[in-house]
């Protein structure tokens, strides 16, 4: 079996207006048009969304899952950013 | 589907090699300890990962492989009604394929090489494709009582520790209902009808019970699941789950008016569950092992239509490539 396989592209819709576009899933299909139509068929059979952004998976550039600690444990010990740092006066601790 | 999956080897699953590393595996450990998910880049077990390319493609591989039967009579579905329903259950198993497929490659191995271990026979799919759909019923009582079992099986997997699986199940499961309402609701018009097509269902359901109920696969002191178990992929045992659908079923098969082939099957009320017969476990091993009734047809439909799309997934390669010079000629 010769293997010339058609590029992944990841699949994004928007379920409807007024929602970000939300990673689904993957297709694999010769082109962009393709893609669109193939993520069509296999992720929104129900009207699952309104709107498709296909990208090349091999476009994707991801943080390194070994960063994890440099890139977001620097914000753990940030616990001013955060409304619930601040304790006010009782009569005016809802703002 | 299919936790058959789980208890059923095939051959070696490839993908990339990964140093084992006490430090990571203590993290990965601490994760599923803690109910959390792994995610396609974290760092994980080479046999963590053998496992689910394992169980993700034989589970897409039977969502593929199980369009056959039931679109054996889609061209012969009574009404244009069920025609419709049908055309969609089969294209949602289409689509069940290939979110799964999707997942699987999120480990490191290319859906032609899943496909390739599904052709050449090395890699297993469910057993229960290897019947054969007879008659009409057969339509619904594959929706009520192989989705019903599916359903079951699938509805743990949501919550599965790999992440990219888990969602995929989310996905399938949410579909799932419909299949098995609509066999149900087809079987129930049938058994408003004349005699002989009451008794084509009664036919149909006695030749599908037992089939059905292998679906959970081997009993539980036959099959050894501590490290899937310990990993948070499979959260319920074979045995637990086929006695939570035979309580189910049996109820619904009062309802429709038919019985199931099993003289041994009453209610326990001591344990509160039903007791049922012994399971043919030849029929099943044999099945497993390639000798069913349709497995070399449902094999040799698959290598077909993969071997006659063959110039046009050449052809689209092509246009696509030729397409992309155009555009970059005119720019
Ligand atoms: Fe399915
Ligand atoms: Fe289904």
């Amino acid at each position: 079996m010769e293997r010339k396989e058609w590029p992944l592209w990841e699949v994004f819709v928007r379920s409807r207006n007024g929602l970000d576009h939300k990673h689904c899933g993957s297709v694999h299909a010769p082109d962009a048009k393709l893609a669109l139509q193939v993520a069509r068929d296999v992720y929104t059979r129900r009207q699952e969304g309104v709107s498709i952004w296909v990208v090349k998976a091999s476009d994707i550039v991801a943080s390194d899952p070994d960063a994890k600690p440099e890139l977001f444990d620097p914000a753990e010990d940030k616990i001013y950013r955060h409304p619930t740092f601040y304790t006010l006066p009782e009569e005016v601790d809802h703002m | 589907m299919y936790t058959q999956s789980l208890s059923i080897p095939d051959g070696e699953a490839r993908g990339p090699k990964k140093v084992e590393n006490p430090a990571y595996q203590a993290e990965f450990d601490a994760k599923i300890a803690a109910g959390g998910f792994i995610e396609a880049k974290d760092w994980m077990p080479e046999a963590y990962r053998k496992t689910l390319i394992r169980q993700i493609s034989q589970h897409a591989h039977s969502e593929i492989v199980g369009m056959l039967p039931e679109g054996n009579w889609i061209t012969r579905a009574p009404s244009l009604k069920r025609k419709a329903i049908l055309l969609a259950k089969v294209q949602d198993e289409g689509g069940h394929g290939l979110y799964l497929y999707a997942a699987a490659e999120t480990l490191g191995v290319s859906r032609d090489e899943l496909y390739e271990a599904l052709l050449s026979g090395k890699a297993k799919y469910s057993s229960i494709f290897n019947y054969p759909t007879l008659n009409w019923a057969d339509i619904g009582v594959i929706g009520w009582l192989v989705d019903g079992a599916a359903i079951m099986n699938q509805i743990p997997l949501c919550k599965c520790s790999y992440g990219p699986y888990s969602r995929a199940m989310v996905r399938i499961c949410k579909e799932e209902s419909f299949h098995q309402r609509q066999g149900y609701d087809l079987l129930l018009a049938m058994m408003r009808g004349t005699p002989e097509q009451r008794d084509m269902v009664q036919d149909a359901v006695n030749r599908w019970w037992w089939p059905s109920i292998m679906m959970f696969g081997p009993h539980d002191k036959d099959s050894v699941h501590t490290e899937t178990t310990r990993w948070g992929i499979k959260r319920i045992s074979n045995d637990d789950l086929r006695q939570k659908f035979v309580d189910a079923t049996v109820k619904q098969a009062e309802v429709l008016g038919v019985s199931l082939p099993d003289p041994d099957l009453k209610w326990n009320a001591e344990r509160g569950h039903y007791d049922f017969g012994a399971i043919d476990w030849d029929e099943f091993w044999n099945v497993v092992q390639g000798h069913g009734q349709c497995n070399v047809d449902r094999l040799a439909a698959r290598v077909k239509a993969w071997e006659d799309g063959a110039w046009v997934r050449e052809a689209a390669l092509e246009h696509a490539r030729k397409r992309a010079v155009r555009e970059k000629d005119a720019a």
